[in-house]
């Protein structure tokens, strides 16, 4: 589809048989791409940190089955699973409001990535805690480790090894999801390229930079997480 | 002062899964320097005896004690009182992560706070005794079941504890490997450990024990030394459970 779009904006002079982008457009628009870009990533990062601690409290949580919170913690999960942001979005900008909650595009964008995010992340790390066997809370308990010790000392490293691809999928899955912002008028990277082809009709170079943004973004996080997850992975086997 | 030193009492000790006990009320005690062995057919009870005793279960009646202190499940000096027994499991519980070393570095250094240079030398001096001294640097996935059984008898043994409780530790090993395990622990036998064993392997029951504890049904059915067990058991349930050893043969 994207190709679709750019073949029709690409000028192709006859003569050269070449292909001709106006770097002009180019030039003069990437400080507004970068500015977005900037924002897309504070957004996000906060966002995603935020995910992570909701996700890792929803975790422990469930791990040590704490009544009550356990079950607003399920619920909140389905919720937050089986709701797609951009409605998460709608809630926090159009819907509350009318409850006298009025927030700004930016920290609605925060919250609806930790609102979304905490969900997966919860499962991630949940999957890394429960993967820790029973037997060997046991070995560390017969050994007079202390509660807080065993959990620092043997669950946390083996679960944090098993939950850790899960947890950069999860990562690079909110970045990616960042790019609904733009409907609650936060000025993101979706919202300039939507902006500029609205206004100037440069709909190639638009959303080839929105493209060269985006990979620019999010392909040296997947590069250096594939790194990490090699060497933790030889690490241990 | 009594003439032996009692480290375990276990005094009418009842423990119920679901309503059936498993334990129905057992009393014995094992004396410092002592290796009492526990035998009987499986469920009888043996490991959640020996988990009784460390604290793993909680117990609905009776006392199990360590020098006159109770050990209770989730109580908070529990940990205290763990320090001091020693535990084996039938399945390889090394921690993964760790190396063989620090596995059984990490208890002394986090636990009793004793110096790092102290520890690494008996550390290693375990390792030696049980034939593993190449392996200090190596993790648990680079060790076979026999050697990982090993290392955890010295992460267990570097913590001093006053008692060993060994719960079928070669019952998963490939037959070869029972043995080097087994010597392990008979060389501890013959130097004064005091343990309590639950094994199927009869031949070392007989080497390595002071006592035999023959449970069924969650009782003790008989108790006697070594020699008198095995060739002149007193119970009819005992003849039965020997019976379907030499069977096996
Ligand atoms: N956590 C548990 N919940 C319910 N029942 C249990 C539990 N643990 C053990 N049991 C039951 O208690 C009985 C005794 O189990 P235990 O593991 O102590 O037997 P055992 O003598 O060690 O047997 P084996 O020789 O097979 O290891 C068995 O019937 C077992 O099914
Ligand atoms: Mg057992």
């Amino acid at each position: 589809m994207t190709l679709y779009a750019l073949s029709g904006k690409i000028k192709i002079t006859e003569s050269l048989g070449q292909i001709l982008v106006d770097f002009e457009f180019i030039e003069k628009f990437t400080p507004m791409y970068l500015e977005a870009a900037r924002l897309t990533v504070l957004i996000g990062a906060a966002g995603i940190v935020l995910a992570a601690a909701v996700g890792l409290l929803c975790a422990l949580v469930k791990y040590y089955r704490v009544p009550v919170a356990r079950q607003i913690v399920s619920a909140y999960i389905e919720l937050s699973r089986n709701t797609p942001l951009i409605v998460q979005l709608f809630f926090l900008y159009f819907g509350l409001p009318k409850a006298g909650i009025r927030l700004s595009s930016e920290v609605c964008g925060i919250i609806g990535l930790a609102f979304l995010g905490g969900s997966y992340m919860a499962e991630s790390f949940l999957g890394g805690l429960t993967s820790v066997g029973k037997i060997q809370l046991e070995s560390a308990e017969s050994l007079g480790l202390r509660r807080h010790q065993v959990m620092n000392l043997i669950v946390i490293p083996q679960a944090g090894a098993v939950a850790a691809p899960a947890v950069c999928a999860n990562v690079i899955f909110l970045l990616k999801e960042t790019s609904v912002f733009s409907a609650v008028s936060l000025a993101d990277l979706m919202y300039v390229a939507k902006d500029l082809i609205g206004m100037y009709y440069n709909t190639g170079e638009a959303l080839l930079m929105l493209v060269v943004a985006y990979l620019a973004l999010i392909l040296p996080i997947s590069v250096i997480f594939a790194i990490l997850e090699r060497r933790l992975r030889r690490g241990r086997s | 002062m009594p003439e032996t030193e009692h480290i375990i009492d276990i005094n009418g000790l009842v423990k119920r899964f679901n309503g059936t006990a498993v334990i129905d009320g057992i009393d014995l005690s094992v004396s410092k320097g002592e290796v009492v062995v526990l035998i009987g057919p499986s469920g009888c009870g043996k490991s959640t005896l020996l988990r009784c005793i460390n604290g793993l279960e909680p117990i609905d009646a009776g006392t199990v004690t360590l020098h006159g202190e109770p050990v209770v499940h989730n109580s908070r000096n529990l940990y205290k009182i763990r320090q001091k027994i020693g535990m084996v499991f039938q399945s390889y519980d090394l921690f993964p992560h760790l190396t063989v070393l620090k596995n059984i570095m990490l208890a002394p250094m986090k636990v009793q706070k004793r110096s790092k240079e102290e520890i690494r030398a008996e550390a290693l001096k375990l390792l030696e005794r049980v034939g593993l001294s190449d392996k200090a640097e190596s993790f648990p996935s680079e060790l076979s079941g026999g050697q990982k059984q090993r290392v955890a008898i010295c992460r267990s043994l570097i913590m001093n504890p006053e008692i060993m409780l060994l719960d079928e530790i070669t019952a998963a090993l490939d037959p070869e490997m029972v043995h080097e395990v087994l010597d392990v622990v008979l060389d501890l036998a013959k130097n004064g450990t005091t343990m309590l064993i639950v094994t199927h392997e009869m031949a070392f029951a007989k080497a390595a024990a002071d006592r035999i504890v023959f449970i069924d049904g969650g009782v003790i059915v008989e108790e006697s030394e070594p020699d008198e067990f095995f060739t002149a058991p007193k119970t009819e349930r005992a003849k039965k459970f020997l019976k379907t050893f030499t069977y096996s043969r």
